[in-house]
């Protein structure tokens, strides 16, 4: 009996309690950083695409909702022909961003994509690709240890070391 | 003619109360639940119930195949009209009431018996097992709940000498019945609930056990008949307990009496709604056990008290 007598008490209290409820249109939610949301194509520090168009996102996707075309371009370098997302299908799972060798694709804050045509979730490489380098600044796939694909010389690359020259007998 | 004007003013009050208790239910249950509640039709939201109105009246009025069409289309009727019949007994005002009847509480009562009929037989016509299970509990707890609901009024009766609600209004001038009749409110409070099948005993709709219980295959307005007859049931008991314990229209002359006895009604219509945001459902054994074995001994001795002291008084 007093437990049900304390239980309204505190019940009624909460009338002076501050709501917890965001009144969404007017006010907008805080989104932390690594929100997953709208998925985006990012490009480097020299404002080349980052995509290298390795399918590994597309495999990794759990709804097969990425679709992609490889193709090279005059000096060699891999870019995607087209990469399509069918925002119908995803499920923001992240897996994509995990499973991305650049950090090209890559998800952000943004979750108010509502459309009144299907179709139009449909997004392209040009509704996909933005001019930023996302999450990860200042950091280039090309730049890192690895073949020279012109950015940087054989050795040059960051957490790479100089090439071992086999001619000689010095340690 | 005065009879006729009051008719259509208590109808029409009565009707839009219930209407727009939904909208006041719902914004002290989220503020209760640091919510917000509806607020975005209208002004603070009021114009949610209106809504709620055209929306409820273009639905699909869907009879299933299976069920027993005359009796599954008047039992929504009966919940509605046997509440609306009981306020044409309770004074709002000084002479301001459709039928001052000397056996006003009998009147009340036997309405609020027939209003089991609706339920079960909502539970029943519906041919449906989860709305025979909510009809077959509906039945139990109010003929359990009847019982003693009449039998903690007699208190109140023997104490004013009337069954007439505008006589027992007035024999409360020195004392409201609510400081004597402890208990009897309390009892009466308590049946209150369990007969409009309130929260925390409404388990003939139980949610979580029985999908919705006796009306689970209704929809459309005849659905709405028994969500706004719930909520006249609501007004019912609270108008009624605003009668018998709390004086009804008496108060201080500051303000008029039909203030006085809207806002004991509206505030026994908040405790119903903190009861619904603050309990937990008893189980149904519970609730049997704790109408049987406390509240109808507890009204017995209470009538049994009150005789004995009134004929020592007297």
């Amino acid at each position: 009996m007093y437990s049900i007598l304390r239980t309204l008490w505190l019940t009624f209290l909460h009338l002076f309690h501050k709501s917890e409820t965001v009144e969404y249109p007017e006010v907008k939610p805080y989104l932390a950083p690594r929100y997953r949301g709208r998925i985006v194509l990012t490009r480097d520090s020299d404002m080349n695409e980052r995509c290298v168009a390795c399918n590994l996102c597309a495999a990794a996707c759990p709804t097969d909702c990425i679709s992609l075309q490889a193709a090279e371009g005059p000096d060699g370098r891999r870019y995607p022909e087209f990469f399509r997302i069918n925002f119908s299908r995803c499920i923001f799972c992240g897996l994509c961003e995990e499973a991305c060798p650049t950090y090209a694709i890559q998800l952000v804050p943004d979750f108010e994509m509502g459309e009144y045509d299907r179709q139009n979730l449909v997004y392209e490489k040009e509704n996909l690709l933005i001019s930023g380098q996302g999450k990860y600044p200042d950091y280039n796939f090309y730049k890192q240890a690895g073949v020279d694909m012109g950015v940087k010389k054989k050795g040059e690359g960051e957490n790479e070391e100089k090439p071992v020259d086999t001619k000689t007998l010095l340690p | 003619m005065h009879t006729a004007i009051v008719i259509v003013v208590v109808l029409l009050v009565v009707i839009s109360i219930a209407a727009g208790l939904i909208w006041v239910e719902r914004r002290l249950l989220a503020l209760w639940q640091d919510r917000l509640g509806p607020n975005r039709v209208g002004p603070l939201g009021l114009m949610q119930v209106l809504a709620d109105m055209i929306k409820i009246f273009f639905k699909e009025d869907w009879i299933p195949p299976f069920a027993d069409k005359a009796v599954f289309i008047i039992a929504p009727a009966i919940t509605m009209v046997t509440t609306l019949l009981s306020f044409a007994f309770i004074p709002w005002a000084p002479n301001f009431v459709v039928f001052d009847s000397n056996f006003g509480i009998l009147f009340f009562l036997g309405f609020s018996s027939l209003g089991v009929y609706s339920v079960v037989l909502a539970g029943w016509s519906s041919n449906n097992k989860y709305s025979l299970l909510g009809g077959m509990r509906a039945s139990a707890q109010m003929l359990t709940y009847e019982v003693f609901m009449g039998i903690s009024l007699m208190g109140v009766v023997m104490m004013a000498d009337s069954f007439s609600f505008s006589a027992i209004v007035k024999a409360q001038q020195h004392m409201w019945f609510f400081i004597p009749q402890f208990a009897g409110f309390v009892v009466f409070f308590i049946a209150g609930i369990a007969e409009t099948h309130r929260l925390p005993f409404d388990i003939p709709e139980a949610e979580g056990e029985l999908v919705a219980g006796y009306h689970t295959e209704y929809s459309g307005m005849k659905f709405g008949m028994f969500f706004v007859g719930e909520y006249m049931g609501i007004t019912l008991i609270s108008a009624i307990i605003a009668t018998l314990f709390f004086g009804g229209w008496l108060g201080p002359s500051f303000l008029p009496p039909f203030v006085w006895f809207f806002l004991k009604t509206f505030f026994f219509i908040g405790v119903f709604i903190l009861l619904r945001a603050g309990l937990p459902r008893p189980r149904y054994d519970q609730l049997m056990e704790f109408g049987w074995k406390i509240l109808f001994p507890l009204s017995l001795v209470n009538l049994l008290v009150t005789a004995a002291v009134l004929l020592f008084i007297k």
